[in-house]
């Protein structure tokens, strides 16, 4: 008897309905859990995600891309299976995918977190079977602390700088972090900015009617420009180039569930990190994982082999690692993990994949 | 203790040096002198003595975070650091009280030693439940003596100068030496300079070199300069005070009794003397290798049979104190002629004492044909002192200068990957490099060396990047990767050692560069690596 979905080369593969979820090369039919580039590709037949998602999906795919939408709970059926979306709190149209044919129930978590977040649905946990879960913060070290205790230190920082004459960076990824934390800054602060690749994913969470406050295009070396207490939001691939030179006085930080590592926010050099992760952390995972009442749980992306063991030695769930070819050796905390990586990396890296094989 | 961590917390933040300055002259300016004593102390590198084991702090940690020891290991190699590793695992404090600094080591830390081991855990369970999360990192880098902070001794100086508006060479002078941490001590770093404070042991600080490739382009006329052997021994200053004697190493420890030879230089030299030199090991006026040393260093006694074999021998360059007085500020060539008439005395009396050589040149050619004979007369390269330069404190640009050899290069092929610590934590930054040999008739890979240092922090990450895809087999932390990649690596010596596999060791290895455009088999090989050194 074949499992309802299998991991081929391409992607997360279900037969018996036809289609992938999150493939990584091109197919007929794909299940995205959310927009980022190591989750959604571009070059597939046709695309499955919600309302919400599409317009932020749109600009990543291309204007020609086939986006089929289908709402929280709503029942799509192809060939027999059953395939529905769930919040999943992530970002933005973030989904989990549930997978049912004749009573069996898979659920994909994709990317998600537990807290709250204005910018996107809720998470829900998903009755099934088997759960496929994602764990990048699969260690106990990882625990958030509150986000608005992390706003409130973001607005000080911001404020503390426009006090001292400097500009605020804040690098933040492009999809998703930089509008949650645009949604929880105080715009009576002052002016606020955003580089190109966040200016775009704020269009789409406009267009799905999230309310953020005003945030202008920080543009290409406009000189002489007064940018005197502002806050601007970048990615983090900004970090270092001279597109920074415009902002002169600056201090810098960074929002990332890895800046709660010393180590990793040092090696940032950063001036500031702020704890902020659009993850689980380690007991919003264990939590999953009991709530779906699963049996059995496939473990991707991040720490993969402790959240096995602890699986299986702690808890009466038959834990399995999954590996994703995204990852490759990705374990806890490498160089590679900041996860929403540019495309011309995800290039690269698929290129490298496909002589591996 | 809040202070003190608020204050640890802003030196961590920032790499910026004024507002380091600003972070530690803010502390100063607030703190009681008895906590304040206790923060210098550890921000000048001092240490508690062993108070506890790690392995019982991992234990203990575990069992009140409540997760399997296994995962607290697996957390601590993610972490890279067991104080941070606790800081983040254990739960929110219940009662978080707050500790002076000065009550909470000596109250709370100092008092773990005596204990046996239930009482000690009580002990340091009770601690934790009482600290916040960063104090709990604070504290356990205090309890497990891995206390350190991107903070130099010259800017804890430089702040305690300005709050006490004193010279900062003053508080430099006062910080040198044996000390304990008390208000007393505290306040008497700022006080107003008085006569004759200066006690019996206490040394000058060292005055170091600025390192050169190039002194043509960094220096004046080379005729401006003493050249001298630059040796690769224990900097150490030696002192005669009101009947005792002293001598010092650089980390500024007593280190007399482990050179009792040293020791009798002191002894008779007359009171009110302190001079500058090297300590080496010399065998009818040949100066041995650094590995010779090495015998005699951590042995707090010596016996007879390594006395003879290892002699040890002062290498005299400068004098500091003469009848009593500071000559610190007359100029080298006027303390060398001091120099030259007590070292003369001195061998009268059969001591294993000699001034150094000043080497024979007026050009940077002329010394440069000296420094190419360095690895010959088993020295690191020579030094360049200005003849009309003052004793100093600390490294400053200008009057003193080392130009050292070059460095022995090797390619070697990477074998095996460890990840690193604390600002590496996680990254696989910790190598292990082989060289071609024949065993069995079989051309293999032999590790030789280990190298930690010498790559970007972006060619780390894409080498990082490359173990993880690349790793053949996982012994423990430990991964082998596939033999591929070649990487020139430097080292200053290599001596034959009987512990390492290769039967060399290899002295400060670092990364040169990645090889990319050679191939594993072009790497060199033991022979070649062994035929360096004549």
């Amino acid at each position: 008897m074949s499992e309802l979905l299998t991991r081929t080369d391409r992607g997360l593969y279900c037969e018996a309905g036809g289609f992938y979820i999150d493939p990584w090369r091109p197919v007929e039919r794909a299940v995205v859990t959310h927009a980022h580039a190591d989750h959604a590709r571009r070059g597939m037949g046709s695309y499955l995600t919600t309302p919400e998602g599409e317009p932020v999906l749109r600009p990543r795919m291309g204007e020609e891309a086939v986006i089929q939408t289908a709402a929280y709970g709503e029942a799509v059926h192809m060939n027999g299976v059953t395939v529905s979306l769930h919040p999943a709190g992530h970002i933005l149209g973030s989904a989990q995918v549930r997978v049912e044919r004749r009573g069996e129930v898979w659920v994909v978590s994709g990317d998600y977190k537990l807290g709250s977040d204005r910018t996107c649905a809720t998470f829900e946990p998903v009755q099934c079977q088997t759960f496929i879960t994602e764990s990048t913060f699969g260690l106990p070290i990882y625990r958030w602390p509150d986000q608005n205790e992390i706003f409130r230190q973001m607005n000080d920082w911001w404020a503390a700088n426009r006090a001292a004459g400097k500009v605020s960076v804040l690098f933040a990824y492009a999809l998703g972090k930089a509008q949650r934390l645009l949604a929880g800054a105080d715009p009576s602060i002052g002016p606020i900015y955003g580089h190109g690749a966040v200016q775009v994913c704020n269009e789409g969470y406009r267009q799905a009617g999230i309310d953020l406050p005003a945030c202008e295009y920080a543009g290409r070396g406009e000189r002489g420009k007064d940018w005197d207490g502002a806050l601007v939001v970048a990615p983090p691939g900004a970090r270092g180039t001279p597109w920074l030179r415009k902002f002169r006085n600056y201090s810098t930080a960074f929002a990332s569930g890895w800046m709660l590592v010393r180590g990793q926010r040092r090696r940032r050099s950063v001036d500031r990190g702020f704890v902020m992760s659009d993850h689980a952390d380690w007991d919003g995972l264990l939590q999953t994982v009991r709530d779906t009442g699963c049996e059995r749980c496939f473990i991707t992306h991040g720490s993969r082999r402790v959240m096995e063991q602890y699986l299986n030695s702690e808890t009466e769930v038959e834990a399995h690692q999954l590996e994703t070819w995204f990852e490759g050796e990705t374990d806890e905390g490498s160089a590679e993990s900041d996860r929403e990586s540019t495309d011309e990396e995800l290039a690269e890296a698929a290129n490298e994949g496909a002589g591996n094989e | 203790m809040n202070k003190f961590t608020t204050l640890f917390t802003r030196l961590d933040e920032t790499n910026k040096t004024l507002a380091k300055q600003a972070a530690l002259v803010d502390y100063f300016k607030d703190a009681p002198p008895a906590d304040a004593a206790w923060a210098v102390y550890f921000l000048s590198g001092r240490k508690l003595k062993r108070l506890l084991l790690s392995r019982e702090l991992r234990a203990w940690g575990a069992a009140e975070a409540g997760v399997p020891d296994w995962l607290f290991e697996a957390s601590y190699e993610v972490v890279g650091d067991l104080a941070e590793t606790l800081a983040l695992l254990l739960p929110p404090p219940e009662e978080a009280t707050e500790l002076p600094l000065k009550t909470f080591v000596e109250e709370r830390l100092l008092p773990l030693k005596g204990m046996e081991e239930g009482e000690r855990r009580a002990a340091v369970v009770q601690l934790w439940r009482e600290l916040d999360r960063p104090q709990r990192f604070v504290a356990g880098k205090l309890m497990t003596g891995s206390f350190r902070v991107g903070v130099s001794q010259r800017s804890v100086i430089k702040a305690l100068a300005i709050v006490g508006d004193v010279p900062p060479e003053l508080v430099a002078h006062r910080m040198m030496g044996t000390w304990e941490p008390t208000a007393g001590f505290y306040t008497s770093l700022t006080l107003p300079e008085a006569d004759g404070e200066i006690d019996a042991s206490r040394p000058y600080p060292f005055f170091l070199a600025h390192p050169t490739v190039a002194p043509s382009d960094d220096l004046d006329d080379a005729n401006e300069y003493f050249a001298e052997w630059k040796w690769d021994g224990i900097r150490s200053q030696v002192i005669r005070r009101q009947g005792q004697s002293f001598v010092w190493s650089r980390g500024e420890e007593l280190i007399g009794e482990r050179f009792p030879e040293i020791l009798a230089v002191a002894d008779a030299l007359p009171d009110g003397t302190a001079l500058d030199g090297e300590i080496v090991i010399a065998r009818d006026g040949d100066v041995q290798s650094f590995a010779e040393l090495q015998r005699r260093i951590g042995r707090k006694t010596v016996g007879k049979k390594l006395l003879k074999e290892c002699p040890a021998h002062f290498v005299l360059f400068d004098v500091l104190e003469a009848g009593g007085e500071d000559v610190r500020n007359q100029p080298l060539e006027r303390r060398r002629e001091c120099l030259a008439a007590i070292a003369e005395s001195l061998a009268e009396q059969g001591l294993n004492v000699s001034p150094s050589d000043l080497l024979e040149g007026e050009t940077w050619e002329a010394f440069a044909v000296h420094r190419e004979h360095s690895r010959s007369m088993r020295a690191e390269g020579l030094m360049l002192k200005r003849k009309d330069a003052p004793y100093g404190v600390g490294r400053v640009r200008g009057p003193w200068w080392k130009w050292k050899v070059d460095p022995y290069t090797v390619d070697g092929v990477m074998l095996y990957a460890q990840r690193g610590h604390g600002r590496r934590a996680s990254l696989y930054t910790d190598y292990t490099f082989g060289v071609w040999d024949e065993v069995d008739g079989e051309a293999k890979l032999v590790p030789f060396a280990k190298a930690y240092s010498g790559l970007t922090d972006k060619e780390i990450g894409s080498v990082d990047k490359w173990i993880r895809r690349n790793t053949v087999n996982k012994f423990g932390p430990v991964r082998e990767v596939k033999h591929e990649r070649v990487f020139e690596l430097a080292f200053e010596n290599i001596q034959q050692s009987t512990r390492h596999k290769s039967g060399i060791a290899v002295r400060f290895p670092r990364i040169v560069r990645i090889r990319d455009d050679k191939i594993a088999a072009e790497a060199d090989t033991l022979d070649t690596v062994k035929g360096l050194v004549e």
